[in-house]
């Protein structure tokens, strides 16, 4: 799950990250009166930035500066309601609804701070670089050697000699290490103790005054953990999601929209991105990814169907399902009462496999309904293309 | 034969007494597979389907002298039972459970450090061995005993595999599902050696997927270490970058863990590639034709 940057910030200001001053604005006044109380406190200027879930902000037209109270009213005025377009966004872009006005700071250098779970270590490795305000990814095409890293004992957390490691390593100076090891280990406590899956701050900058900040911060949790943070699931925001997307997370179904116009329900990743692949491979695309997973009944069958056909772009769909937890029959429940139930018109291909087949398509057969029924793979990605050419 | 399983190994299910464990249960030993008990903690002294319940892996091993253990445990206790029946020093652990926290995996994965068990998954559909012992939830009936060792890090796709393979005639010594998570016990590389030693392994069927570097890491010991034919197939070739296609660990992030990258190392280690998923059973027998021959 992803949040904002505001938000971000709000999580780690309670783990003792130093972050910016600032409040959150979703109207030009309350933006104006953010912007007093910041130049009331002692700010030479404030930065207005555009809350989205999505990074490259700062091309996009979405961080400006302002040096007076009504400067922020005039730029929060025109970025609220913008459709806001980074390389992130892809061209739809995302609708600014709220914005973060903050105390601008007198940066001197601008690094980069990271925690994500190395796979092939399988634990989490705490990542620094003073190629700051850079996309990381980039500065690890290109130099990857600019990049230091300290794997962490999940059992002992950050230790203090492994941040000062990368602190002098940052190039801080002496009286900055032990503030550093602080803002360091404090980092590392917010993403263990809120089950974080990337934790970026970047641009983690030192100030001339020797101060260091998170200018950014950039949280994504693990969803499988969030049943334990109930509070930070409140933080989710489904205006910056697909609604479609939306709907299937109510049911606990994995979907994806796509482009293409073969709508597909597939139980299982693996066949469902390779049902993906072949459509592709027969000449079709697919409007979608649908996981309906392991442990799928009758009611989240159906669930998913009219989140298929909900998609416009849909001409035919494609059931693909081989059984091990789901057993095929209740699959074919699910179909053929979601089938009735919203009286379907476009061309159903079925192609049915494992545990329990022979009830599934008794079941499918007893319906009197008509689905187009393949035997492989092959044979049903064939048959699905053809059928959303002719419908 | 197989690796890792087979017709003596005595299985203790760890959440017997819920639905899935149940009805996984009772499909593993019609198959044929020695189901000895199941732990579900503070149910101890009951019975559930004819098998006796212990309320921890320890007193399990104790009284049934399990040596592998299946767990169908909620997310939440999932890693905690990995833990216990590695300390209850079980040879054998294979984990179905999907949607572990990761940083309860991290846990679970350091503690296993040092000690004496093999973990397979999380996320995963579990191990058979056709014919002589199955331990997970894939449909039995689909496999049929023979040369092919199969891997994969998804339980539905492999099915697939074996489904063509059996169709064709051609069976399988084991088929291991590694699991779709970002942190598993079992990976590629420990599969495949396992495979390269067995003798009854003709020919190896590994099936990835987009996310990490898992797939690169084996091409490097296929192309250096394997005296057998790897076929393979990468599931994801149309998938978006930045999106989580369902599996947590199956997400091309930062431009990195692409299907186009994982088939060029295959392909560099001689790995025999299926392009299409429905061309896995062919491109199989045209690789083992290719041993036959040598």
């Amino acid at each position: 799950m992803k949040i904002h940057e505001h938000q971000g910030k709000g999580i780690l200001k309670k783990y003792g990250v130093a972050v910016p001053r600032g409040e959150v604005a979703e109207t030009a006044d309350q933006a104006e009166a953010a912007s007093q109380h910041l130049f009331g406190a002692g700010a030479s200027a404030v930065v207005v930035k555009a809350q989205i879930h999505a990074g490259g902000r700062g091309k996009g037209g979405g961080v400006k500066v302002a040096k007076s109270v009504k400067e922020a009213g005039e730029i929060a005025a025109k970025m609220l309601g913008m459709k806001l377009v980074t390389h992130q966004t892809g061209a739809e872009g995302r609708i600014v609804r709220r914005l973060l006005i903050e105390e601008t700071l007198p940066i001197e250098k601008e690094l980069y701070l990271g925690v994500v779970i190395d796979r092939t270590e399988a634990r989490p490795v705490f990542m620094a670089s003073a190629a700051g305000g850079m996309e990381i990814e980039q500065v690890a095409a290109e130099n990857p050697a600019a990049i230091l890293k300290e794997y962490i004992d999940p059992g002992l957390g950050l230790e203090a000699f492994q941040a000062r490691k990368l602190a002098f390593a940052l190039g801080l100076k002496p009286q900055q290490i032990n503030s550093a090891v602080q803002f360091m280990t404090s980092l590392y406590k917010a993403f263990a103790e809120t089950d974080c899956s990337l934790l970026e701050i970047n641009p983690f900058v030192s100030c001339t005054d020797g101060r260091l900040f998170a200018l950014d911060a950039k949280i994504n949790f693990d969803d499988n953990a969030l049943f334990r943070h109930p509070d930070i699931r409140e933080l989710r925001d489904i205006s910056e999601e697909d609604p479609l997307e939306v709907e299937a997370s109510k049911y606990n179904l994995n979907y994806i929209k796509l482009d293409g116009n073969v709508g597909c329900m597939v139980n299982g990743a693996g066949l469902a991105m390779a049902t993906m692949d072949i459509i592709k491979y027969a000449g079709g695309m697919p409007a979608n990814f649908l996981d309906v997973g392991g442990g799928a009944n009758a009611e989240q069958v159906t669930h998913a169907f009219e989140i298929l056909l909900s998609d416009k772009n849909v001409k035919a769909v494609l059931i693909n399902i081989f059984g091990g937890i789901l057993r095929v029959d209740t699959l074919a429940k699910g179909v053929v009462e979601a089938a009735s139930k919203t009286h379907i018109q476009l061309p159903v291909v079925l192609r049915l496999e494992g545990t329990n087949v022979e009830a599934g398509r008794e079941i499918l057969k007893q319906s009197g309904l008509n689905f187009i029924v393949a035997n492989t793979m092959k044979d049903a990605a064939e048959k699905v293309v053809a059928a959303a050419r002719a419908s | 034969m197989s690796i890792l399983v087979d017709k003596s190994t005595r299985v203790i299910v760890q959440g017997l007494t819920g639905r899935e464990g149940t009805f996984h249960a009772k499909a593993c030993a019609e198959y044929g597979t020695r189901i000895v008990g199941g732990v579900t903690p503070g149910k101890g002294g009951t019975t559930h389907e004819g098998w006796p319940i212990f309320n921890s892996m320890q007193e399990a091993v104790d009284k049934t002298g399990a040596d592998a253990s299946v767990i169908f445990v909620p997310p939440p206790y999932a890693a905690d039972a990995i833990m216990e029946a590695a300390d209850a020093e079980v040879e054998l652990i294979v984990c179905i459970t999907e949607g572990i926290p990761t940083l309860d995996m991290v846990r679970a994965w350091e503690f296993l450090q040092n000690r004496r068990s093999r973990l397979i998954g999380p996320n995963c559909p579990g191990i058979i061995s056709p014919g002589h012992c199955k331990i997970g939830i894939m449909p039995g009936r689909i496999h049929r005993e023979g040369p092919v060792g199969i891997v994969s890090r998804s339980g539905t796709l492999t099915y697939e595999a074996v489904y063509q393979l059996t169709t064709r005639g051609v069976g399988q010594s084991t088929a291991i599902g590694i699991g779709g998570d970002p942190i598993i016990g079992t990976n590629f590389v420990d599969a495949i050696d396992l495979f390269n030693r067995d003798p009854m392994t003709e020919a190896v069927v590994m099936i990835g997927e987009i996310g990490g570097n898992a797939e690169e890491t084996a091409a490097e010991y296929v192309k250096t270490h394997m005296r057998k034919p790897v076929v393979g197939f990468i599931a994801g070739q149309t998938a978006p970058p930045g999106r989580r296609m369902g599996h947590a660990g199956a997400i091309i992030s930062g431009g990195k863990g692409t299907a186009a990258e994982k088939i060029k190392a295959m392909e560099a280690a001689g790995i025999h590639i299926a392009r299409s998923p429905a061309d896995i059973g062919e491109t199989v027998i045209a690789a083992l034709g290719v041993t036959a021959r040598a």
